[in-house]
């Protein structure tokens, strides 16, 4: 584990120019370019989510007079948060930067796919904004159930070019988990073992597998709407024997291991934190492992739980419920393993790890709301409601979210070269933590009340509580610039990193490499024969 | 480089081949949901028999129960659809006559398709069709009206299922559709020639 590649700095130019990005093959070059789009997407689809607040403010209709505007905001923030932002960055991005370094490989096992992988997004993305902007925009929420989303009731090419724009990103996301799960399986370090890799590289490999199950399904399912609306197929029609049911089914399908897909990659990286910044391997790290197997192995079993007020026998719907609470068994473990590798460790509060602190909390708060309304007699009474909003918001925007941003301060250096001002860091996560539970919180009693969601008008009673979420939106936007600002002052000043700047907890491979790690890395491969199980 | 290409190859072409395997699973879930339906009667989805079983018989002091009806015309059917009698009670295990009328309002031959399903849905695998003018398509000229019967009967086995043993009261509903060998049915797929539809032929 020396730094193997300092005596190779020959082979270390990077190309120049516009083609260094267009036509890159180099593993660092592309995970950079899918936490740059995450970047992008961030600001479009929280751009749209700060509009939806600011109509929802106060009761009446101020701002939005257009309601298939607003449906189409809904829908479209949904569709970039989920498959433009936290997919890019937790897989493309990290995965693409990390996984390489963390298992000793010289880059990805197919290079030139991983290029493919990241302009098929892009083209996507193209895709969905034209999609936008194109006649009245998708007005369907990002579940695109028909018949809403038939050609009776969104006409015109809208729906289409959305459908596209999710063909293209899961094309990417498809060739982009066969590339991983290559690149895991074959190319880690001699005397890596299974058994032996960081938790990341697991939760990655993980998450490859479910997107190559879920996808095509999803693929599957699109391509019959495409046809149901376009060339008179009624897959979804019952008047040419079809099932609207049938695409909830399929969708859900998709659709719950999706979830997991976006909050897998992120229990890797909280794994990773919690030791570094507790100086201590990461406590239960088979289980650890395990458990991330199990969830994704559950989560294709549970998809009805999505679909209780759709008429299910209560047969079905029992074990729905029962199969949708045993996921709370490996979840609940590794939140104690988390714990029990803080417990007597010497901790260390810098930026990554209070983000890592506010995950778990936050991802409790959502996975307890999680249980609630995985009871199906419950859910009747929350279904469509914030309720709902608020559980997949604090398991998805502050949990997977929060751990892009662990992930951005924790491999700042490692990317960048430089460090950001620990301060900074330290008061951006408290602004955004302040903010998001101001924004989500007060939206769990709003459910109880019973307000819908996706409607742009509300009755008076739920003024109070929506005035508090707004005003939180406030200071999440503030937080947002204060994001950028930190970064800007880290590149402004320029303070250089070392290769391991977090000291003895971190001793997974990428700390063995300069800071920034440079444009060829591991061309002497590392040899971890002998080394301990993984002290992640 | 000294990474193993041939390996990774052929790790690459498994990993494409499972890909295939879920976009065919995705296909193959159409023709396997309808199965799934009628042999489960999820959904309220009704079973077929070509006669009622024998063996199905009147269990002495079961209750009656109530079977109800429902008609449903889609809106580019310019058909006039309705059931004969809104209710009647039945014993379980008996084999029961109900009828529909069906009358073609428009200008035009017609050829409708009749969906279908019970609820409570619970009910469907207990709800037997022996007979229906569910089963083929219907063929309706410019004023036309006939009666559509449907035979049906109520297995027994309603009354010991712990789910189904409190149902008193089961609904028959029948929807109408434009079949699908309809020559007009690509008129159903343009939402303007929809509106024209619902023009030229208004329902009455």
């Amino acid at each position: 584990m020396d730094h193997a590649d300092t005596a190779h700095d020959d082979h270390n130019h990077a190309p120049k120019g516009i083609g260094r990005w267009l036509f890159s093959t180099n593993h660092k070059d592309i995970g950079t370019m899918y936490l740059t789009i995450s970047v992008i997407s961030a600001l479009v689809g929280g751009g749209m989510s700060w509009l939806i607040r600011l109509e929802l403010a106060e009761p009446g209709i101020q701002f939005i007079q257009d309601f298939q505007f607003y449906n189409v905001l809904v829908t479209a923030h949904a569709f970039l948060m989920v498959f433009f932002v936290v997919m890019p960055a937790l897989i493309g991005g990290f995965g693409n930067w990390m996984i390489p370094l963390m298992i000793g490989a010289p880059d990805m096992a197919f290079p030139r796919m991983n290029n493919i992988s990241f302009w098929l997004l892009a083209a996507g993305l193209i895709l969905l904004v034209m999609s936008a902007l194109i006649g009245d925009g998708p007005g369907t929420g990002w579940t695109v159930y028909p018949p809403l989303s038939n050609s009776t009731y969104q006409p015109g090419p809208s729906v289409d070019f959305g459908i596209l724009a999710l063909h293209l990103a899961g094309a990417s996301s498809v060739l982009g988990a066969i590339n991983l799960i290559t690149t895991i399986f074959n190319m880690r370090a001699p005397g890596m073992t299974l058994h032996k890799m960081p938790l990341f590289v697991w939760s990655i490999l993980i998450t490859a597998f479910l997107l190559l199950l879920a996808i095509p399904v999803l693929a599957g399912a699109l391509t019959m709407l495409l046809t149901d609306r376009n060339f008179g197929t009624t897959f979804f029609d019952p008047a040419g024997g079809g099932d609207p049911l049938l695409w909830q089914h399929l969708f859900w399908f998709f659709g719950h291991p999706e979830v997991y897909i976006m909050i897998l990659p992120a229990f890797g990286i909280v794994s990773h934190v919690v030791a570094t910044f507790s100086r201590k391997p990461v406590f239960g790290y088979l289980g650890m492992a395990y458990a991330m197997i199990s969830i994704g192995v559950v989560g294709f079993v549970v998809w009805a739980h999505h679909m209780y007020t759709v008429g299910m026998g209560v047969d079905t719907r029992a074990y729905f419920v029962a199969a949708t609470m045993v996921i709370a068994i490996p979840t609940g473990l590794k939140i104690f393993s988390w714990i029990a590798t803080m417990w007597g460790g010497s901790i260390r509060f810098a930026t990554p790890m209070l983000w890592a602190m506010g995950f778990i909390f936050l991802f409790v708060v959502g996975g307890v709301t999680g249980v609630v309304l995985a009871n199906a007699g419950v859910d009747i009474a929350f279904h469509d409601t914030y309720y709902v909003v608020a559980h997949f918001h604090y398991v998805l925007s502050l949990g997977a979210v929060f751990a892009i941003f662990i992930g951005i301060y924790y491999w700042f250096g490692k990317m960048t070269g430089y460090k950001y001002s620990e301060k900074q860091g330290k008061i951006h996560f408290w602004i955004t933590f302040i903010g998001v539970n101001l924004v989500f919180f007060p939206q769990h009693f709003l459910g109880l009340a019973g307000m819908p969601r996706r409607i742009p008008d509300y009755p008076d009673a739920f003024a109070g509580w929506n005035m508090v979420s707004s005003i939180g939106t406030v200071v999440t936007i503030i937080s947002t610039f204060y994001f950028f600002y930190v970064m800007y002052c880290a590149f402004r000043d320029k303070v250089p990193c070392e290769a391991n700047p977090w000291g003895e907890g971190a001793n997974t491979l990428e700390w063995t490499v300069p800071s920034p790690a440079p444009y060829h890395t591991h061309e002497v491969i590392p040899d971890m024969t002998g080394t301990a199980a993984p002290a992640e | 480089m000294s990474t193993p290409n041939g390996k990774n190859t052929k790790t690459a072409v498994i990993l494409f081949a499972v890909v295939g395997g879920m976009i065919g699973v995705a296909f193959a879930s159409v023709p396997l949901y309808q199965l799934f339906c009628q042999v489960t009667g999820y959904g309220g989805t009704t079973g077929v028999a070509a006669v009622k079983p024998v063996g199905v018989a009147t269990p002495a002091g079961a209750p009656m129960i109530t079977v109800r009806f429902d008609s449903n015309v889609d809106k580019t059917l310019p058909w006039n659809f309705k059931p004969d009698q809104r209710e009647i009670k039945i014993q379980v295990g008996a084999e029961n006559l109900a009828t529909f009328s069906a009358t073609n309002t428009g200008q035009q031959t017609i050829i409708g398709n009749a969906t279908f399903n019970v609820t409570p849905y619970k009910a469907g695998e207990y709800f037997g069709k022996i007979e229906c003018f569910c089963f083929t398509e219907q063929t309706l000229k410019p004023n036309e009206s006939v009666s559509m019967p449907v035979t049906f009967f109520v297995d027994p086995e309603i009354l010991t299922d712990p789910n189904t043993m409190e149902v008193r009261t089961i609904t028959l509903s029948y929807t109408f559709y434009r079949a699908p060998t309809d020559k007009d049915i690509q008129a159903r797929q343009n939402p303007d020639t929809v509106q024209l539809l619902k023009h030229a032929e208004p329902k009455t």
